[in-house]
């Protein structure tokens, strides 16, 4: 019997997904023994034109880290889609849009003219924009298409399963490697991680007064921390309340506060507005203007309730630019 | 003059601020019909989502009423209110929703008069400022995705 398909590619996102994968160390010879790796841009030499000539659902899972925010992209996610039994959005950015969907508050033409004539070390007198077709010496240039906002995967083809994180840890990768091997995977449309909070399991919880109360968000570097005490507690904003946990604790581990790259828990729909509601229900006041004071500590409130998840939002982005 | 009439959503808590439109309702004094009440059993089960779903669908704007402080009927509810407001707020102009678009305030069950007093006021405010582009979006919605060159 001829070994299980497995299919990696890429789309918006730095590449850290892609080490994820690597991470598995000696797993992943363990995996490369059990499976085919069909496609993997990053590591193997394979063509579109190999996918292509596939028969669908040849594939039996592919894992497509990334954003969509280009044509090439899209195209190669439903070319995937139509090839693959299981499509898994891996990671933060393919599962709620990810720190890349943070531009769905700019407008695309605002954002090429930062990227190629604002950025102090870009040098470009004639200001030229980068064009799908571009005619240069006779020959024609083509790029793909630039979309007006990021979309997270399952808004452009269907997705089986998410494995959340910014990056997932190799251990959830390798996990949802062996179901898909040994068809014991949860109900489609499942998030492969813990379904509770990650407070649930933090290491500091201990310290987490029942009723957290505080009068002023403080940052890391302005006070004396305390490496073992519960970060809200001591007046840090820490999204560990209103996140999905099974991320190992690499933050709190590292003395920093969570940021919510595991996306909400199962019955939440919008991640930043649940941050928003349990960091507000936490704040010591009743006062209006000092809430506002208080309000005013935190310089940019939807880019931090957001930060992983703006795409996949219920406003998706700021109006106007979606 | 432009003929736009804005809709708004209300979110009333049951024990005072829904009372209190009864009340103004059952003394046949007039508010404008923009205004679409949605019934909560307390300003602080308002959860921020509802807020933007309302914006999603189409609201231009939305207005959180509840018991004055001190008079909540689970004690802290409308206060838990008035810090999620205050929080959103600030958050939705980064997402290009006008402060103004949002408004909290406290409506007893026996001040129909306020109740008539702050949704009109709401409801000129935000006739004023214009619809809310969403729902521009929303009629280009079929609209297949702008892409490609600027
Ligand atoms: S708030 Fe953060 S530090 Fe505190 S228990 Fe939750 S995850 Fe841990
Ligand atoms: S019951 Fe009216 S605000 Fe809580």
């Amino acid at each position: 019997m001829s070994k299980p398909k497995i299919a990696l590619y890429w789309c918006a996102s730095c590449g850290g997904c892609e080490e994820s994968v690597v991470d598995l160390a000696e797993d992943i010879l363990q995996v490369a023994e059990a499976v085919d790796i069909v496609f993997w841009p990053v590591a193997l030499d394979f063509k579109y034109e190999d996918i292509e000539k596939m028969a669908d659902g040849e594939i039996t899972a592919t894992l497509i880290n990334g954003a969509i925010r280009l044509d090439n992209q899209e195209h190669a996610a439903k070319l995937l889609r139509k090839k693959s039994r299981l499509i898994i959005a891996h990671g933060s950015c393919a599962h709620l849009g990810g720190v890349v969907g943070l531009a769905n508050f700019y407008e695309r033409r605002d954002i090429l003219n930062r990227a190629y004539k604002e950025v102090p070390t870009v040098k470009n007198p004639q200001g030229i924009l980068p064009e799908i077709k571009t005619k240069e010496s006779g020959r024609e240039l083509n790029l793909s298409g630039f979309h007006k906002t990021v979309k997270t995967l399952d808004q452009v083809i269907e997705v089986d399963y998410y494995l959340p994180g910014c990056p997932p840890t190799p251990e959830l990768i390798k996990n949802a490697i062996l179901a898909i091997l040994n068809d014991e995977l949860p109900p489609k449309g499942s998030v492969l991680a813990e379904k509770k909070a990650l407070c649930n399991t933090c290491s500091r919880r201990e310290s987490k007064p029942d009723k957290v109360r505080i009068k002023e968000f403080k940052r890391l570097y302005e006070i004396q921390w305390d490496a073992t005490r519960c970060f809200l507690d001591q007046g840090i904003i820490c999204f560990g309340p209103a996140t999905r946990g099974g991320c190992e604790e690499r933050c709190i581990k590292a003395n920093m506060p969570c940021r919510g790259c595991f996306g909400p828990t199962d019955n939440v729909r919008d991640q930043g507005a649940k941050f928003l509601s349990a960091l507000a229900s936490i704040i010591d006041s009743k006062d209006e203007k000092e809430l506002e004071k208080i309000a005013d500590s935190i310089p940019d409130p939807a880019g931090l309730f957001y930060r992983y998840s703006l795409a996949s939002s219920i406003l998706r982005g700021k109006i106007g630019t979606v | 003059m432009s003929s736009f009439e804005p809709k708004i959503i209300g979110f009333l808590c049951n024990w005072c601020s829904y009372e209190g439109a009864d009340s103004c309702g059952r003394a046949r004094k007039e508010y404008p019909s923009n205004f679409v009440v949605i019934r909560v059993m307390c300003s602080g089960r308002i959860d921020p989502q509802f807020i933007l779903e309302a914006f999603k669908d189409g609201a231009d704007g939305v207005m959180i009423l509840g018991c004055h402080p001190g008079d909540c009927h689970y004690k802290e509810g409308n206060f838990n209110a008035l810090r999620r407001y205050t929080l959103l707020k600030k958050m939705l102009k980064q997402f290009g929703i006008e402060e103004d678009r949002v408004k909290l305030d406290w409506v007893s069950a026996s001040e129909g008069d306020k109740f008539v007093r702050v949704v009109s006021e709401m409801v000129e405010k935000v006739r004023v400022m214009g619809p809310l582009m969403l729902i521009q979006k929303k009629q280009l919605k079929n609209h297949r995705e702008h892409r490609g060159n600027l």
